[in-house]
């Protein structure tokens, strides 16, 4: 299965801008269904970015979040050619992790 | 001790119901005292994310309440059409930033998300948040201990929970 996250970083200088978007349905346990039956919450709760061995980036998410987010952040002390690790975690344990190159 | 033969084989029984109601009451305390502080270590803040006002969401995820601070800018549109997609960006100015949080005043829930800004982080995030209704969204950036915040308005014609 292909990954649930895509992400762009790129290098300019000394700081590396990166984007992901993540495909998720983040439910808010609110919503009801088509047969009134209410759709239990399904949420990512914790999304982190790694780089040479250090977290640049952690978020905490609540179910506020949009359907498939989508997060933009910069950081200092990465080069290109070097790996960002990205992993999520959800409510109901679900996770997936990919790593992606600075270019 | 099993020979009590004593007048009062009864008392035994009243000191030992008495002794489990004050452990009862003891018991309780530690849990009622001060919520989960989770803004400054790892874990996932729960019970921040359960508070349904602004200023408890606040309250439980720093402890402390922010002041305004035009340090902050926070970027979210004037109108959203559809409140389940709404871009919301925070930039500072401030320095020793560690943490930036979102607050969506009206939602059921109102923290939204929480970000960890480690050391050599750039102070700002863009992401986008579902909003209920037209609402105040609340940035607030932690730095050097302290919160600031800043208050944007955004009027929602369709509201994000209708999925």
């Amino acid at each position: 299965m292909a990954s649930s996250i895509r992400v762009r970083a790129n290098a300019n200088g000394d700081i590396t801008e990166v984007q992901a978007l993540i495909q998720h349905p983040m439910d808010t346990g609110l919503v009801k269904d088509a047969k009134g039956e209410l759709i239990p919450a399904h949420f990512i709760q914790e999304l982190k970015f790694e780089c040479n061995g250090k977290d640049v980036f952690v978020a905490n998410w609540g179910t506020a979040v949009s359907k498939d987010p989508y997060v933009k952040f910069s950081f200092k002390g990465a080069k290109k050619g070097d790996d960002l690790k990205i992993s999520w975690t959800d409510n109901k344990g679900g996770s997936d992790t990919t790593t992606a190159k600075i270019s | 001790m099993t020979t009590t033969t004593g007048p009062h084989p009864t008392r035994r029984l009243i000191l030992q119901g008495a002794a489990s109601v004050a452990l009862i009451g003891l018991g309780n305390l530690p849990f009622a005292a001060g919520p989960a502080r989770a803004a400054a270590n790892d874990k996932y803040p729960e019970e921040a994310f359960k508070q349904k006002s602004e200023a408890d969401a606040i309250k439980a995820l720093y402890g402390k309440t922010a002041e305004p601070s035009d340090k902050v800018k926070l970027d979210a549109p004037e109108i959203a059409e559809n409140g389940g997609v709404v871009p919301v960006s925070v930039t500072t100015t401030l320095d020793k930033v560690t943490s930036i949080s979102f607050f969506v005043a009206e939602n059921p829930f109102a923290l939204a998300a929480s970000y960890k800004i480690p050391d050599g982080t750039i102070p700002g995030v863009a992401n986008r948040l579902k909003m209920a209704k037209t609402t105040n969204v609340v940035a607030i950036v932690e730095a050097d201990g302290k919160l600031f915040s800043a208050t944007k308005e955004v009027k929602v014609t369709v509201g994000g929970c209708g999925g």
